[in-house]
């Protein structure tokens, strides 16, 4: 069920449903691929919290900024990333969006404002402050978004930045996907009390919570966050509550971690948050052809992906040392 | 021909490019304070206004990632770190994010940011105000870094750092704040890369870094008493390093002695040390010798300061050593 608290326009729910779908369906191909070792390199998987970045991505203009981590394939298909590249790029082909240099873990789309997504833990997070400072200092009303797990809230980089940017009133969404594990550590495990967005409120950024398998309600939340840094009004802190479905890395189900995780999956996979809006569609009356299309559409598009992945060349051994350093014009 | 300090020729390098250009701005602390850098940065903040001179929250790791950041979108920042030992707060940004990203994303995406931090030493300071940290970052690929000896270098080097495109260490030294030197009126660039031979010599030749290549100019002048010629590169940038001009210098006079003011083990005179035995070998006629810190940390007791840190005195020991040692081939 959708909130009830938050109504969209249907054809903005099925231009979100699509891209929860295209990113599932992309998840759980590279899953299987990881099985079968033809993918080699690490892969977090986004599957159960697509509708996170579907949600914020969905509000955002082109040129704004989006960062993210390690667990970012999903921010890069919802900010507009070339599915091909991606997939050329987690095959480690000189067709990649990192011409085979980053990997999953790396990813790049700088003609859709992301200019980066890295694994060290929170490492993207003052690097997105930045970007909402060179925004205010330039006058150009761009937001910067900063995605990053329940994990980074325990890292310096977090509260330093957060400071920073409550002070500097900069245009910075900071949304943190709880998805209740670092690696192999439950939120519990790891934390006195399960309060992530009183963090906002020490340094005056007003904190949402939110459930963040509702997509609509995402994209509500986010629209109001992102409006208010246009406004020059100063950054927000979104809490999106969601569940990581598979393991930290890979596409295990991770039985053996965390406190209770049986219990928690139990109770999380019906909140399936591409499930949710698909059923939502159904009651307001979209046909289930269309659905049988949409879904064709987007598994073409992951197979032609994995093609054109599989077809593309290496990287050259005489290219390893370079775009080590841009030169002046920018070129390597 | 005009003459200004060491530190009015910072001042007034960041004074032209940020009246020139836009894009840069400058973030970290003690940026509206004499305290911390002297007179290096005097009245930028009155004169460029608080928003582009940010003084900020005791954050280096948040203040040098957002001034990455600012980067990566465009922007030609240049961060300050007043003591390199509080820099160490900011070694995430700085070597996993700035130095990686060009590599990382194929060369898409620069990260042209200067990174500015001063070795602030002396004066009974002790361990953690002390710090000359210039080899780990030298370890690293895809940092450029840089140390200026002179006035002229160290507005010329710090043009070129935020014109470079790619992120540069710009090491200064407190030391050499007081330091006058013929500096040109207009913007200009000492290009990254490139040593200097302040003093050609025929007997021997010595490698020297920041305030330690004013030590060995300062050697250099007393050996000659002794009837020794030394030859003295002012190395002006660790990385790239000018590998040409050592190696030439080396084969020409066979011996080498190296004076950094930093550590000893896997410091820059060790690397040298390395480039001029693979490079040289057959030229050598002594061993190499090297003049740094000892492997300890920075004392404060002033007793045990004079006996830390390397000085002329050291240099012109080390030559003599050398020469004393040196083979007929």
């Amino acid at each position: 069920m959708m909130n009830d608290r938050v109504e969209l326009p249907t054809d903005i729910i099925k231009s979100l449903y699509l891209t929860m779908l295209r990113i599932r369906v992309f998840e759980e191909r590279v899953g299987e691929l990881v099985e079968a070792g033809e993918i080699k390199t690490p892969c977090h998987l986004y599957i159960g919290q697509e509708a996170v970045a579907a949600g914020v991505c969905a509000v955002l203009d082109r040129e704004d900024y989006v960062w993210g981590g390690h667990r970012s394939h999903g921010h890069y298909l919802a900010k507009g990333g070339d599915l091909l590249a991606m997939m050329a790029e987690i095959y480690g082909k000189a067709t990649g969006c990192s011409k085979g240099r980053g990997g999953s873990m790396h990813l790049v789309a700088p003609d859709c404002g992301m200019f980066g997504t890295v694994p060290l833990v929170a490492a993207t997070i003052p690097l997105a402050v930045g970007a909402g400072l060179a925004s205010k200092l330039r006058g150009d009303r761009r937001v910067s978004v900063s995605f990053f797990g329940d994990g980074a809230t325990e890292e310096g980089h977090f509260h330093e930045s957060m400071n920073l940017a409550a002070h500097y009133k900069l245009p910075v969404i900071f949304v943190c996907e709880n998805n209740f594990y670092a690696s192999h550590m439950s939120l519990a495990e790891r934390r006195a009390e399960d309060n992530i967005t009183k963090s906002g409120d020490a340094h005056g950024i007003p904190g949402v919570v939110i459930d963040g398998n509702d997509v609509a309600a995402v994209y509500e939340s986010a629209r109001q966050a992102v409006a208010c840094a246009r406004q020059g009004e100063g950054p927000t802190l979104l809490e999106c509550r969601t569940y990581r479905w598979r393991g930290h890395v890979g596409p295990s189900w991770d039985m053996d971690v965390g406190i209770k995780r049986k219990d928690e999956l139990k109770d999380w996979l019906p909140k399936d948050p591409v499930k949710r809006v698909r059923e939502y569609l159904l009651g307001m009356g979209l046909s289930p052809l269309t659905f049988g299309e949409m879904e064709r559409k987007v598994r073409g598009e992951v197979e032609a992906a994995l093609e054109f992945a599989r077809d593309s060349p290496y990287p050259d051994s005489s290219d390893l040392l370079a775009h080590l350093f841009v030169s002046e014009n920018g070129a390597t | 021909m005009r003459y200004l300090t060491y530190a009015r020729a910072i001042q007034e390098a960041h004074a032209q490019l940020l009246e020139t250009d836009s894009r840069v701005f400058l973030i970290g602390q003690g940026l509206w304070s004499p305290w911390y850098a002297g007179t290096s940065l005097q009245d930028i903040d009155r004169e460029f206004g608080r928003h582009r001179v940010l003084d900020s929250p005791v954050s280096e790791n948040a203040t040098t990632g957002a001034a990455i950041g600012a980067a990566i979108v465009g922007m030609r920042p240049i961060v300050f770190h007043p003591r390199m030992d509080f820099m160490l707060l900011a070694i995430d940004p700085i070597v996993n994010q700035a130095a990686n990203w060009s590599y990382l994303f194929g060369g898409q995406v620069g990260v042209p940011v200067v990174i500015r931090s001063v070795i602030n030493r002396g004066g009974e300071q002790g361990a953690q105000h002390s710090q000359a940290l210039q080899a780990m970052f030298t370890h690293v690929p895809g940092l450029k870094v840089v140390m200026p000896a002179t006035p002229y270098d160290a507005k010329g080097l710090l043009v070129a750092a935020v014109y470079d495109g790619n992120p540069v260490m710009y090491i200064d030294d407190r030391w050499l704040y007081r330091e006058t030197g013929e500096v040109p009126e207009e913007l200009y660039s000492v290009p990254i890369g490139k040593a200097v031979v302040r003093r050609e010599g025929k007997d021997v030749t010595v490698v020297a870094i920041s305030w330690m290549a004013r030590e060995a100019l300062s050697a250099a002048g007393l050996l000659q008493t002794e009837g020794i010629d030394a030859e003295v590169i002012d190395l002006r940038s660790l990385k790239p390093l000018d590998e040409a001009m050592i190696i030439e210098s080396v084969k020409k006079t066979g011996k080498l002695v190296i004076a950094d003011g930093g550590w000893k083990t896997c410091g820059i005179a060790a690397e040298i040390a390395a480039l001029a035995s693979t490079h040289a070998f057959e030229y050598l006629k002594a061993p190499i010798l090297r003049v740094t810190l000892p492997d300890c940390p920075a004392p404060m007791s002033s007793a045990l300061e004079d006996c830390y840190y390397p000085k002329a005195a050291d240099v012109v020991m080390a030559v003599r050593q050398v020469i004393g040692a040196a083979v007929v081939r």
